[in-house]
């Protein structure tokens, strides 16, 4: 075979793998969507079909009036906003004390911020919740953005000083010829030059705060302070057979997701290279 | 570097200032909570009234190593990460490898994989459960129907090994795209002249792949399979919701269903934190040993 023939194969080969991935990553998400605009008789249709026969949106109008749903996504979304921006600056803070400042102590203070990567989130949660009771903050949201902020801290710490240590040190002796203070030169010249990383930074901690179940569930007592997780699961195990319901209120649980994740999705390779965290 | 900037970046307190906000958080909910719940593993712990709780000593971490739900619990979690992790890592750095190409519609292809990563394990959890439902699943047609090899429905939930199918398949399915993002982020800092000079040369892909990608991924490797272990080690929630944590009859416990169910059902505080430190400490040592086993081939 000629090298431009074994090249358009290879190519031909390439685009079948992928696509039959695309198939099998893509179709438990179709069943849901199928499901969530099947009428109820249909649920259990034999066979079920991928294709369905009828459409309604009566899942969605049902789901989405039901249990204060609005209220869930609201709480939902404030929860993981604030999480998201409180943990970028607490993050950066700490990121740049341990790339550009001079401390005793430093290595071992990042190392034991470095221990919370290992430990099992629920382990915490019995002491967390004395914690928040203590502080007032349970059955509040502040008591979820707390913790998630926290337990997003050594990951992302982690992180953003490997980004920050690749910034050259040449523009912040520039800034600080000028009379620049340590947060000018924070704010001015290294988070700009960061994008990237805060970029992988937001969609992880949006994506955490946003799907974080186990502290929700046990933080949270007051029906009216849910979040969607919880929302979800309790629905489930309220009404065991309507699925069609279960899935229309995931899905609209899945927009904001899909949303940060397309809009930041273009610094997310370049940025997970710039953190170090490739090795 | 300049002396103004020098002393500004040995002022103490001011340093103090970037740090304390950090600090403050990470003792209060991490390093706090930590040491408490250690403290708690050691007693017969009341929640209402702790001052009322029995002083146990070592008793609790003694009774869950004497366990059979506990020991089957270990099991079962040692063998989900063995097989999901070396599965996940293998398919989603051939997607990496796929992608690395130049080839059209990269964001698509991205976007596509990263779609169950990005979904909330609480969602994908019902999703599979549906799914692998035993009478009207779509899986069981799929077998039965569609591709015949089997002849009547599998109760795939109702069987102690095969309620693993779902959680195992779920876990690598959601993870694949992670560990292709990673991966290809490895990829693209790979010199390419390294590359083209191996092909001028006449290696074929196959040896460029084996001599100069591969070893020059391996820090990206370990640092996939240390991540990876550890979360599939703490994994626990597709479990609670697709077995209600341990159905049918206690066989299908991870670690940590086991530890969610002694602690918020059964309000056995002291036994849920003993089985919890016996994990930490199990991921704490098996990360070292990891990162020691790989750091011999790699900087990190």
């Amino acid at each position: 075979m000629s090298r431009r023939g074994e090249k358009r194969l290879q190519h031909f080969i390439t685009y079948l793998l992928l696509l039959a991935g695309v198939v099998v990553v893509a179709l438990p998400f179709w069943y849901m969507l199928i499901t969530s605009l099947k009428p109820q008789s249909m649920i259990f249709e034999m066979p079920p079909r991928l294709f369905p026969a009828e459409v309604t949106l009566k899942n969605y109008t049902e789901a989405l009036g039901k249990d204060l749903f609005g209220l869930y996504f609201v709480n939902s979304l404030f929860v993981a906003v604030a999480s998201t921006g409180l943990t970028v600056i607490v993050s950066s803070m700490l990121a740049f004390a341990f790339a550009r400042l001079v401390f005793p102590g430093k290595e071992l203070i990042f190392r034991i911020f470095l221990v919370g990567m290992m430990i099992p989130p629920v382990m915490l949660i019995i002491p967390q919740f004395i914690v928040a009771k203590w502080l007032g903050l349970y059955n509040s949201l502040f008591g979820l953005i707390f913790v998630y902020v926290t337990m997003n801290l050594s990951m992302q710490t982690f992180l953003l000083r490997g980004v920050f240590e690749g910034i050259p040190r040449d523009l912040e002796e520039a800034a600080f010829m000028d009379g620049a203070s340590l947060w000018t030169v924070l704010w001015r010249v290294i988070l700009p030059l960061s994008r990237a990383g805060l970029a992988v930074v937001t969609i992880f901690t949006f994506l955490y705060s946003w799907s974080e179940f186990p502290w929700a569930h046990v933080a949270i007592k007051e029906t009216t302070r849910r979040t969607l997780p919880i929302a979800i699961a309790l629905f489930q195990g309220q009404h065991l057979t309507e699925w069609g319901q279960v899935f229309a209120a995931s899905i609209v649980a899945l927009f904001p997701i899909v949303i940060v994740f397309v809009v930041f999705q273009r610094y997310f390779i370049q940025g997970i290279a710039s953190t170090g965290m490739k090795g | 570097m300049t002396v103004s900037m020098r002393r500004q970046m040995r002022n103490l307190p001011m340093a103090l200032v970037f740090l304390l906000p950090g600090i403050v958080l990470f003792a209060a909910f991490v390093i706090g909570p930590m040491l408490y719940s250690l403290r708690i593993s050691f007693f017969d712990w009341k929640i209402l009234n702790p001052e009322l709780s029995a002083w146990l000593g070592l008793e609790n971490y003694s009774r869950a190593l004497g366990d059979p739900i506990f020991r089957r619990s270990v099991l079962n979690t040692l063998a989900y990460s063995a097989v999901t992790v070396p599965t996940q890592i293998i398919i989603g750095v051939t997607i990496a490898l796929l992608l690395n190409q130049k080839i059209r519609g990269k964001a698509f292809f991205r976007v596509m994989y990263y779609l169950p990563v990005i979904t909330s394990w609480v969602i994908v959890s019902l999703l599979f459960e549906y799914m692998f439902s035993g009478q009207a699943g779509l899986i069981n047609y799929l077998l039965r129907d569609v591709l015949a090899v089997i002849d009547k429905n599998i109760l795939w939930l109702a069987d102690p090994i095969l309620a693993f199918v779902p959680i195992h398949l779920l876990e690598i399915w959601k993870g694949i795209g992670w560990v292709a993002i990673i991966a290809l982020a490895g990829l693209q800092v790979i010199p390419q002249h390294l590359l083209e000079a191996a092909e001028v040369d006449g290696a074929g892909s196959w040896q460029r792949f084996r001599f100069i990608t591969l070893p020059l991924l391996t820090p990206t490797l370990a640092f996939l399979f240390v991540v990876r272990t550890i979360g599939t080690l703490n994994g626990y929630i597709s479990n609670l919701l697709i077995t209600n944590g341990g159905d049918p009859l206690d066989k299908t416990h991870f670690v940590l269903t086991l530890m969610y169910e002694a602690t918020f059902t059964r309000l056995d505080f002291g036994y849920g934190s003993a089985i919890s430190y016996l994990l930490t400490v199990f991921i704490f040592i098996i990360s070292i040993f990891q990162i020691r086993l790989l750091r011999r081939d790699v900087e990190f």
